[in-house]
């Protein structure tokens, strides 16, 4: 039998407010432990939580971004005993979300429906102790509260995708749209994002979904494709062989490379939620609507757009890649600077999604001048590409150094026209034999004049002009 | 914490039906622990609050909005400024126990104390 995956995804997105959501405790990743807490994120009795108007704004560019409705909201508690929550319940939004009945369109036109984007408190961390620090056999653990009550969209989407690849590339997107809106750094190792994948399994062809397991714990987007993958065989795995899939909360775990059945936190998923009484309703109305989506810039789809039209209908292929990873590290402002200063586009984008990309945060750090200057030596042939790459690595490495004169100091001063002239006629004159070959139309020979070149100028020429003064000699 | 539960699978249960499974249930949740006599007496004491509410369900409030808060309020919100947090050593020192300046809890799953 054929079967059709089933995959519906749940993000967790860290808002990048100040504070947490309903107190003025920092909102900070790596602080000591239990340094950002006070009797609100705590729960001590008379505390009174006041929502964070900065997350609530974020919220509401995520479900514009998401194309939601934007609603009358209100909060409630979800109660349970874990002490990842100091006070027995999490806020959150129940059955009236901020944002509602949305979608995402992925880079190739497909579209994901997006059921709901509702506000929550995150929750504490919690550090097992003992055996390996696994949480069935710990023997005790340690929570940390700084995390606690930091502010939390969590993006709930339709059962929709139906592959492994399409569920990477909704994450990605939505990754990139977060980053876009300010409202998340996006950084998964953080735990910024975090994805938990719905799975099942239906025989192709038919309409009725299968049993799902929840997989948590996919820290990257790795992880969400290996563990949907390994799911989607284990489910066909029991059902080809007669046997019934089971709903239940399954870990990843990557070292292994398997899904494991969680054990259950509370015995029954009964968390009785009641309206949290401290809060009153969360009303944006259409003037507040209107501002959040005025403020708002360009979304990666935009972006993409925009530095496609650099290329007229020609980027096809290996470029649209380069310009999806290009404005997935936020580098196409430096590439559409780059071409407006006379750079042709092709090179721009490649030295941003070769070069600079692969070397990460440090690269996006690189003031947009020196890689506009950059690019415009190579360009203007001052720089061959080898010679280029080498200075791109130093600017990067030393952000407040001129390209120009770290190619200087790094012995790139360009050749003059005549200097080449000069260099290639004292090759030819030291290789007559191979100069005729070249001449009675054996074209390989050239490789053999430039390689000789380069030695002769200690790599100070540029290969292409080398190449086209010999042609210059022949013709 | 997300899983489970999701907005409208809650089912109605019936008014007046209240069985003392339920409230052992309900208690179990709450790490409540009651005698048998304390059960009885809370199964008759909840089933006149539900049966109240049942009577509030019982009438036509269909052309009411629900009410979410008794408050005529919305979007009571403050400014994302930070605030001094509580002295870690002071709120440590209020714990049970604390280890690595974190607190220190049961190995999750134990049975409650």
């Amino acid at each position: 039998m054929t079967w059709e995956m089933v995959i519906g995804l749940e993000v967790h997105c860290e808002l990048a407010s100040a504070t947490k959501l309903f107190c003025g405790c920092r909102n900070a990743f790596g602080d000591e432990p239990n340094t950002n807490i006070c009797p609100i994120c705590l729960g001590l009795p008379g505390s009174l939580p006041v929502l964070n108007a900065q997350a609530v704004e974020l919220a509401m560019r995520i479900g514009t971004a998401l194309h939601c409705e934007i609603r009358p909201s209100s909060f409630a508690r979800k109660n349970y005993f874990y002490p990842d929550q100091a006070k027995d319940y999490q806020i959150s939004q129940y059955d009236e979300p901020l944002n509602a009945g949305g979608w995402l369109e992925l880079p190739d036109g497909f579209r994901v429906g997006v059921t709901r984007a509702h506000m929550e408190e995150d929750t504490g961390k919690l550090t097992h102790v003992g055996e390996g620090g696994r949480i069935n056999s710990a023997h005790h653990a340690l929570v940390d509260y700084n995390r606690s009550g930091v502010p939390l969209v969590e993006i709930v989407s339709e059962p929709d995708m139906r592959s492994s690849a399409q569920a990477r590339d909704y994450a990605a997107e939505l990754r990139g749209i977060l980053m876009a809106t300010g409202a998340s750094d996006g950084r998964m190792e953080e735990g910024s994002m975090r994805v938990d994948a719905n799975v099942s399994l239906r025989p192709a062809g038919t309409t009725a979904f299968g049993t799902r397991c929840e997989i948590k714990n996919l820290n990257s987007l790795r992880s969400l494709g290996r563990a949907i993958e390994y799911e989607a065989a284990r489910q066909m795995a029991l059902l080809e062989s007669g046997e019934r899939v089971d709903q239940e909360t399954r870990h990843w775990d990557e070292a292994a490379g398997r899904t494991e059945p969680m054990r259950s936190k509370e015995e029954a998923n009964d968390y009785r939620y009641f309206p949290e009484p401290d809060l009153v309703p969360l009303v944006p109305d259409a003037a507040w609507q209107e501002r959040v989506r005025a403020a708002m810039g360009p979304m990666p789809a935009d972006r993409r757009a925009a530095l496609s039209a650099l290329f007229g209908d020609t980027a096809l292929g290996a470029q649209a890649d380069q310009i999806r990873a290009v404005v997935d590290l936020g580098l196409d402002t430096m590439v559409e600077q780059a071409v407006g200063a006379g750079v042709p586009a092709a090179l721009a984008l490649a030295r941003a999604a070769n070069e600079l990309a692969a070397e990460g945060d440090r690269g996006r750090a690189l003031p947009i001048g020196s890689f506009v200057t950059l690019v415009e030596m190579e360009a203007k042939g001052e720089l061959s590409a080898t010679q280029a790459k080498a200075v791109l690595r130093a600017a990067v490495a030393d952000v407040e150094r001129d390209p120009r004169q770290l190619a200087r100091e790094m012995g790139f001063e360009a050749l003059g026209a005549d200097t080449l002239a000069t260099a290639v006629a004292d090759v030819i004159a030291a290789h007559p034999d191979e100069w005729a070959r070249y001449m009675s139309g054996e074209d390989k020979l050239a490789g053999y004049f430039i390689n000789e070149v380069m030695t002769a100028t200690a790599n100070k020429a540029n290969g292409k002009e080398v190449a086209a003064e010999l042609r210059r000699l022949r013709d | 914490m997300s899983e489970g539960t999701e907005p409208g699978h809650h089912a109605r249960r019936t008014p007046g039906k209240l069985s003392p499974e339920e409230v052992v249930h309900v208690a179990a949740l709450a790490r409540l622990a009651l005698t048998d006599a304390e059960v009885e007496l809370f199964t008759a004491q909840l089933r006149t609050v539900l049966d109240h509410a049942a009577d509030v369900a019982a009438l036509d409030l269909s052309h009411l909005a629900p009410t979410a808060h008794p408050l005529p309020v919305a979007n009571a919100l403050r400014p994302d400024e930070p605030r001094p947090s509580l002295d870690r050593e002071e709120v440590l020192a209020a714990a049970p126990s604390v280890e690595d300046n974190r607190f220190r809890v049961p190995r999750i799953g134990a049975p409650a104390p």
